[in-house]
């Protein structure tokens, strides 16, 4: 290693003590001050942003809840009644929880659904693309384990469901599925450990969040023509730029997310859960979270047990090797006029498989989560690779500024360079 | 590189440390992956007592056992004969009845599903009890028979029959 380089000079003498110690100052300007956005870059770019703060707000909102909650299978359910009816903005916190998991997963399923359709995860961004997958596993470990702890007949039923679907790896299975929750059945072993788990989680995701960002800031931010940056012409900085516009968007949110916490706290809620956990009565139909119903649907669509935990492991996992089957050069789908449809497609299935994953695995909602599974890896296995046989893309503008000068396609009275300055 | 003395004591050197530093780092985990296993008191096996006399033909009662229902059917003559009348070829798990059950009129099994664990419909009067007059299960659709062998649906397996003894006519132990 070499000597410390040269510290940067502040006015502030605080803030130069701090930086001879400790460069975090100018690393903070660096990153989060002057770090350069494309210019072209719509709100599809503000999802990482707001997803950051979900995650504070739902760490905050955990650790006030955990307060007055007792994981104990005799204590559970009565202690978030206990929350919700005694504790001062008890209801608040609770639903603040509740509802920002569920706006956590739709901005995220946001800004996934971005990174694919402009082709973020290509190179040089593969890395920054697998660790997102990472958090993303871990957000639907930590959602799943939240569920169980209010012990009401949801939680406790689909706790016992998706330890179960670990019993169907042969030899080890059963022995894996009783480690996991310390006892034959869940019981008040796995309840502990659950919420020990689910407290723990979510600082792990920070972490995993922080060599996210990290990681794309090495090559910069991707953009809606999916181009690299050739210039300063083509950028803004983030600050005030991007600050402001993420603020913005930050305030939308704010508005949805209240309008349900406030207006419509349990539209997400299963009436089911408010029914203390009773282990002889299975309710009559077991729902996941919407947010993983996708992935429930797939499970349920086979009708063997083994084939549907590995097909609902392979179609989270494919997600990590997305980077090298598709293997267009061109990023964003803006530029691929056959690719792009088979894409909004994809969403559509992805949607179409949630709803299902909500309904009977019977009749015709079988037959719909089939077809849908059947499109969901073709997509990713057939036309992901294959497409560039017959797709011919469009032609690339030459850099971020020509986006706006030239074609006359975005914009119609081209700008100057001051003026886009 | 390996020609000097004090370079290939020094390849040993490192390798052997990486080793036994991995070694005990692993060592050291057993303990906590240990931990998470059912504790001893969890461990220690329940037997519960029912006394059967109130079960007329065709009811069934649901008791607890070690945390999971168990299900004891007194059968109908009708039900033994369905039962019996299986081709083994048609099973999924393949299970003669006479071997499920210690007296022909009493079913008993551990009430989960063996697809997910739900617990099967089928003990009320008023439930589904599937396409084979058994149990159904309404979390993933398989259907169970009356002697409670799989006949349709993802479960792989049929229903559990746990270990219990007739300690007279009227009073079984579970377990």
């Amino acid at each position: 290693m070499s000597g410390p380089s040269e510290p940067k000079k502040y006015k502030n003498p605080i803030l130069n003590w701090i930086e001879f110690r400790l460069p975090i100052i100018s690393y903070f300007e660096k990153e989060y001050g002057d770090y350069p956005m494309p210019k072209n870059c719509n709100y599809f770019w503000s999802f990482g942003a707001m997803a950051s703060i979900l995650l504070v707000v739902m760490i905050v909102s955990g650790i006030f809840i955990a307060m007055n909650y007792t994981p104990h299978t005799d204590m559970a359910f009565v202690s978030v009644e206990r929350l919700m009816r005694d504790v001062n903005y008890g209801w608040l916190l609770r639903y603040i929880h509740s509802n920002g998991a569920a706006f956590f997963f739709i901005v995220v399923y946001i800004h996934m659904l971005r990174g694919m359709y402009y082709g973020s995860y290509k190179y040089p961004r593969e890395l920054n693309w697998i660790l997102g997958v990472f958090i993303y596993l871990l957000m639907m470990a930590t959602s799943f384990l939240g569920y169980t702890l209010p012990w009401g007949q949801m939680s406790y039923w689909g706790a016992t469901v998706i330890t179960n679907l670990f019993s169907a790896i042969p030899v080890v299975g059963e022995g894996l599925k009783t480690w996991l929750l310390g006892d034959y059945t869940v019981g008040n072993a796995t309840l502990n450990r659950f919420f020990a788990l689910h407290y723990v989680l979510p600082f792990v995701i920070l972490g995993v969040v922080g060599l996210h960002v990290a990681a794309v800031h090495v090559h910069g931010s991707n953009n809606p023509a999916g181009i690299d940056i050739k210039s300063k012409n083509d950028t803004v900085k983030f600050f005030p730029y991007m600050l402001l516009k993420d603020t913005l968007a930050l305030c939308v949110l704010g508005v949805l997310i209240s309008a349900v916490i406030f207006f419509g706290p349990n539209i997400m809620a299963e009436v089911d859960n408010y029914i203390p956990a009773d282990p002889l009565v299975t309710p009559a139909h077991i729902v996941p979270n919407w947010y993983l119903a996708p992935f429930y649907a797939i499970l349920r669509a086979i009708p063997d047990k083994l084939g549907g935990v590995v097909l609902m492991f392979a179609s989270i996992l494919v997600l990590f090797i997305l980077p090298w089957l598709d293997r267009s050069k061109v990023r964003s789908c803006n530029f691929r006029p056959l690719y792009k449809w088979f894409m909004m497609l994809f969403f559509i299935d992805f949607f179409i498989l949630g709803y299902v994953g909500l309904k009977p695995a019977e009749g015709l909602y079988l037959l719909i989560a089939r077809i849908g599974l059947v499109y969901y890896f073709v997509f990713f296995f057939i036309i992901s690779p294959f497409i560039g046989l017959i797709e011919k893309t469009k032609e690339l503008p030459a850099s971020i500024s020509d986006v706006y000068l030239g074609g006359g396609k975005s914009i119609t009275t081209p700008l100057t360079q001051k003026e886009i300055n | 590189m390996s020609e000097n003395p004090s370079e290939k004591r020094r390849d040993f050197l490192q390798l052997s440390t990486i080793t036994l530093g991995a070694v005990g780092t692993a060592a050291f985990m057993w303990p906590f992956l240990k931990s998470m296993n059912p504790a001893e008191d969890t461990l220690a096996l329940g037997s519960t007592e029912v006394d059967i006399s109130g079960i007329d033909e065709g009811q069934s009662i649901t008791v607890k056992w070690r945390g999971k229902p168990v299900f004891i059917k007194r059968r109908t003559q009708q039900e033994i004969k369905e039962a019996r009348e299986v081709l083994l070829t048609e099973l999924k798990d393949p299970a003669k009845d006479v071997n499920r059950v210690q007296k022909d009129e009493w079913l008993i099994l551990v009430g989960v599903c063996t697809h997910l664990g739900c617990v099967p419909l089928g003990q009320k009067m008023t439930d589904s009890k599937g396409d084979f007059n058994g149990w159904y299960c309404p979390c993933h659709g398989s259907h169970y028979d009356t002697s409670g062998r799989i006949r349709k649906g993802p479960a792989p397996k049929n229903l559990d029959v746990p270990e219990y003894t007739f300690l007279n006519e009227t009073t079984i132990k579970i377990g």
